[in-house]
C-alpha cells in the first residue's frame, strides 16, 4: 500500500484540461520529483492532492484511504501538507505566527518551533519580523517550516527554488537534506534537473497534463528527461 | 463648552461600541453588514421582553441574549453572508440591507409604534450621575458605556493578536485559500467571527436601550452612526474606532450646543469632511479599498 | 517593398518594470511569410516581447520596423490596420455577439473594409479556420478549441501580413492540436508571416521553420528548431546547467 496514490486523476482550469487521467503512486519515505514545462499541470496536481482543487474525475488515496472528497483543511490533520507555489505566507503576520498557524490543525510529532529554527538557522534572528519583510530565501524557509509544523506524513513542495538566488537555493536544499532522509514522503516540483537527479529517487515528467516519463533517477538519463520535457521522440499517449 | 465636550466624549463611547462590531466584520470578512443597527435594536427588544414578561433585569438578560446573538451571528454567516459573498463582493450589502428591512418591519409588527426604553428596568441607574470637579455631572450609564466600549475594543484586539483562534481569524481574513491549505476551516472561522461581531452588537443594543429610547425603526440611525464612526476612525485599529466614535459624538454635541437642529448635521458634515479627506489622501476610492487595515 | 526584405525588424528592445529588466536588448528579424517560433523558460520575457511587438506596451528603448515603416510609436490598433495582428493566450471573444459578428467587427475595423468586402473576408476567414458551421453561434458558448479558432479567424479578418500567436497551443488534446496546427500551416502557405510564442514545444515544431530561445530577456539561440532545442544553453535555461 502506497503512502500516496493518484488514480486516473483529471483536473480542469475553466475550459482547460490541466491534468488528464494521471496515475502514480508514492511509497512511504520516497522522494519523487515532478518536472515539466510551464502549464504541464504540476502545480494543479499538487493543489489537488492537498485538497485545494476539486477533481473532474479520478481519485486520490492516502495510505489506501480515499480522500478525494475530503476538504483541504481536513487533509492537514490527516498528514498532507503543501508548501504552495509562491510561498503564500501571511505577510502581515510574523514568522513565528506563521509557524504557529501551521501547528494548529496538524498532528502530533517531532516538529516544534525550536526544531524549525534549528533546521533553518537563517530564520532564528527573524523570528518576530513580519513575513512580508523577509528575503526570498527566508520566506521559503518559513513556508516550508509552516508546513512541517503540522507534522505531515506527506510533504508537497511546489517550486521552492523559484525566484531565489542560487546560493539561497543551495542553503535551502542543505537544510532539507536531513528531511529528505527522515522517512517523510516527499513530492517536489523542481525546475533544476541536477537537483532532481541528486535528491529524488524517482522522476515523473509531465507534459500538457499527462505523464510522459516515469523512472528511477538512478537509471534515467538527463537526455531522456529533456526529450520528454520538450515532447520530442516520445510515444504520445492518446487524448 | 467643557461640559459639552465631556458629554460628547462619553457619547463617543457608545458610538465606538456600536461601531466595533461593524469594523470587526469588515476587517475580517470584508463584509459591510447593513443590518447591523437593526440587529442591535433586535437585541434591545429581546432584553425588553425578558424584562417585561419575565422580570429579568436587563443586565442578567444579557446572559441569555448575548449567547443567542452569537448563535444568530453564526447562522447569519453560514446561511446568508457566505452565500451572498459567493455571488459577488458587494452582494452581502444587498442581502443585509434586505435583512434590515425585514427585521425592522417584523419588530414593528410585533411591538407596534411605541417608543420603548430599558431605562425603566434598571432602577436609578438610568439617571444616576457622578460629579466631576468643576461642577460637571456625568451619567453613570454614560461612563459605563464608555468603559464597555474600551473593554470590547481592547478585548477584540487582544483576542486577535494573542490567541490561536484570533490568529486563525487574521490568517483567514488575509488569505482564505492558503489558510485552508494549512488546516484552518475558513467557514468555521468566519462563523465564529460573525458570532463575536453579533455579541458586540448585543452589548451595544443593551447600551442603546438603557441610555435612551428605541422603536422598531431606530436601527437605521444606529447603523448610520456606527458607519460614520468607523469611517472617521479608520477600519482596523482599536484606537481608530474609539477615536472615530469620539470625534463624531463631539462634533454632534458641539453642533447641538449651537442649535438643537444642528446635532445631526454637525455629525454628518464631519463624516463627509473626513471621508473626502481620506479619499483625497489615498488617491481615490480604489486605493482606499485596496489598502488593508 | 522588396519581396526578400524582412517584414519585421526589431532592434535593441529594452523593457523594464521598475527594477526588473524583462527585455534586455532583443534584436529580431522575421522574413516575409516566415514561420518563427519563440520559446523560453518561465519569466524569460516571451509574453512581454509579444506585447511590445504588438504595440500593447511601449519599449523603454529600441525600435520596431514593420514592412519598412517605423512603428515603434504607433499604438496596437494602428499596427493592426497596417497588417500586424495578434491573438491572446486566453481567448477573448466578444460575448453577446455571434461568431460571425465577432469576425465582422475585425474585418470592418482592423481590416478597414466596407460592408460587401467585409462579408467576403469574414466567410473566407471562418472557412479557413473551420468555423463556418458555427457562424451563428453565440461566441460565449464555444469550447476551448473553437475559441482559439475564433481568435485566429478574427485576427485573420483584419488582413494581416504578420500574425503574432500568444501560446495558442495550450490545453488542447492531440487531435485538437493537430487541427489547429493544420490551420496555422494554411496561413503560412498563404504567405502570412507567423511569430508564435509557445510552451508546448512539440506542437510549435510542426509549424516553425526557425526557432528563437529567450532567457532572462535575451536571445540565447536562433536557428533551425531541432538544433536550437539541443543547444546546451537552451537546455540549461529550462532545466539547469550540465553538472
Amino acid at each position: 500500500m502506497s503512502a500516496l496514490a493518484v488514480r486516473d486523476l483529471s483536473l480542469d482550469h475553466g475550459l482547460l484540461h490541466a491534468v488528464r487521467h494521471v496515475s502514480f503512486a508514492v511509497g512511504s519515505g520516497e522522494v519523487v520529483a515532478l518536472v515539466g514545462a510551464n502549464g504541464a499541470g504540476k502545480t494543479t496536481l499538487l493543489r489537488a492532492i492537498a485538497g485545494a482543487h476539486r477533481p473532474a474525475g479520478g481519485a486520490i488515496e492516502l495510505d489506501g484511504v480515499d480522500i478525494t472528497a475530503v476538504p483541504a483543511h481536513r487533509r492537514v490533520g490527516m498528514g498532507i501538507a503543501l508548501v504552495p507555489e509562491g510561498r503564500r505566507l501571511f505577510a502581515h503576520m510574523s514568522v513565528e505566527e506563521n509557524l504557529l498557524l501551521g501547528r494548529m490543525s496538524g498532528r502530533a510529532g517531532p516538529w516544534t518551533l525550536d526544531r524549525v529554527m534549528a533546521t533553518f538557522p537563517n530564520l532564528a534572528p527573524r523570528r518576530a519580523a513580519r513575513a512580508g519583510t523577509l528575503s526570498g530565501g527566508e520566506q521559503q524557509a518559513t513556508a516550508i517550516g509552516r508546513a512541517l509544523m503540522s507534522n505531515p506524513s506527506v510533504l508537497l513542495l511546489d517550486e521552492v527554488s523559484l525566484g531565489l538566488a542560487p546560493i539561497a537555493v543551495d542553503r535551502l536544499y542543505q537544510s532539507l537534506a536531513g528531511l529528505m532522509q527522515s522517512g517523510t514522503t516527499i513530492v517536489l516540483v523542481e525546475q533544476d534537473l541536477n537537483r532532481v537527479m541528486r535528491v529524488a529517487s524517482r522522476v515523473i515528467c509531465m507534459l500538457e497534463g499527462r505523464i510522459v516519463l516515469e523512472g528511477a533517477t538512478a537509471t534515467t538519463s538527463r537526455d531522456r528527461v529533456t526529450d520528454a520535457y520538450f515532447g520530442l521522440g516520445q510515444a504520445r499517449m492518446p487524448a | 463648552m467643557i461640559n459639552t465636550i465631556i458629554q460628547g466624549i462619553l457619547l463617543g463611547g457608545y458610538y465606538a461600541l456600536i461601531a466595533s462590531g461593524l469594523t470587526f466584520m469588515f476587517s475580517v470578512m470584508r463584509i459591510i453588514n447593513l443590518a447591523h443597527g437593526s440587529l442591535a435594536v433586535l437585541a434591545a427588544y429581546a432584553l425588553l421582553v425578558l424584562a417585561q414578561s419575565w422580570h429579568i433585569n436587563p443586565f442578567l438578560g444579557l446572559l441569555i441574549v448575548l449567547p443567542a446573538m452569537a448563535v444568530l451571528g453564526f447562522l447569519l454567516e453560514r446561511l446568508v453572508l457566505e452565500r451572498s459573498l459567493r455571488a459577488g463582493q458587494l452582494v452581502p450589502i444587498l442581502a443585509t440591507f434586505g435583512l434590515a428591512i425585514v427585521i425592522d418591519n417584523l419588530l414593528f409588527e410585533g411591538f407596534g409604534a411605541n417608543t420603548r426604553s430599558l431605562g425603566n428596568f434598571i432602577g436609578s441607574l438610568s439617571y444616576d450621575s457622578i460629579e466631576l470637579p468643576g461642577g460637571i455631572f456625568v451619567g453613570v450609564l454614560a461612563v459605563g458605556t464608555f468603559a464597555a466600549a474600551v473593554l470590547v475594543l481592547v478585548g477584540l484586539q487582544l483576542f486577535l493578536s494573542f490567541t490561536p483562534f484570533g490568529r486563525a481569524i487574521r490568517a483567514t481574513s488575509e488569505d482564505p485559500d492558503t489558510a485552508g491549505l494549512i488546516g484552518i476551516d475558513a467557514r468555521l472561522v468566519n462563523g465564529v467571527a460573525a458570532a463575536i461581531a453579533l455579541v458586540t452588537v448585543g452589548i451595544a443594543g443593551a447600551a442603546l436601550g438603557m441610555r435612551g429610547t428605541f422603536d422598531a425603526y431606530t436601527g437605521g440611525a444606529q447603523l448610520l452612526f456606527a458607519f460614520e464612526a468607523a469611517v472617521i476612525g479608520g477600519v482596523g485599529s482599536v484606537w481608530g474606532t474609539l477615536l472615530g466614535g469620539i470625534v463624531l459624538a463631539v462634533a454632534q454635541s458641539i453642533g447641538a450646543a449651537i442649535s438643537p437642529l444642528a446635532f445631526l448635521i454637525a455629525g454628518h458634515g464631519t463624516f463627509l469632511v473626513v471621508l473626502f479627506a481620506r479619499l483625497w489622501l489615498a488617491g481615490g476610492i480604489g486605493n482606499l479599498l485596496a489598502r488593508r487595515a | 517593398m522588396d519581396a526578400d526584405a524582412p517584414i519585421l525588424v526589431a532592434e535593441g528592445l529594452h523593457k523594464r518594470f521598475g527594477a526588473l529588466v524583462v527585455l534586455d536588448g532583443v534584436d529580431l528579424r522575421v522574413g516575409a511569410g516566415e514561420a518563427l517560433g519563440i520559446v523560453g523558460p518561465n519569466g524569460a520575457g516571451k509574453t512581454t516581447l509579444l506585447s511590445v511587438l504588438a504595440g500593447a506596451q511601449p519599449p523603454n528603448r529600441g525600435t520596431i520596423r514593420f514592412r519598412g515603416e517605423n512603428v515603434t510609436d504607433l499604438s496596437a490598433p494602428i499596427r493592426c490596420r497596417r497588417g500586424l495582428a495578434r491573438t491572446h493566450q486566453i481567448p477573448k471573444p466578444f460575448s453577446g455577439m455571434t461568431v460571425f459578428e465577432n469576425v465582422y467587427v475585425a474585418a470592418t475595423h482592423g481590416g478597414v473594409l466596407a460592408r460587401a468586402g467585409a462579408y467576403d473576408r469574414v466567410t473566407d476567414a471562418l472557412a479557413l479556420c473551420g468555423m463556418l458551421k458555427l457562424a451563428n453561434r453565440p461566441a460565449e458558448t464555444l469550447g476551448l478549441l473553437d475559441r482559439k479558432r475564433l481568435e485566429l479567424a478574427r485576427a485573420l479578418a483584419t488582413g494581416p501580413s504578420l500574425l503574432l500567436l500568444d501560446e495558442i497551443g495550450g490545453g488542447l488534446t492531440d487531435a485538437e492540436a493537430s487541427e489547429l496546427v493544420e490551420t496555422i500551416r494554411e496561413l503560412s502557405r498563404r504567405r502570412i508571416g507567423i511569430v508564435w510564442i509557445e510552451h508546448i514545444v512539440h506542437v510549435l515544431l510542426q509549424v516553425a521553420e526557425r526557432l528563437i530561445c529567450l532567457d532572462a530577456g535575451r536571445i540565447i539561440a536562433d536557428g533551425d528548431p531541432r538544433s536550437v532545442l539541443a543547444h546546451r544553453d537552451v537546455v540549461a535555461a529550462y532545466l539547469g546547467g550540465v553538472p
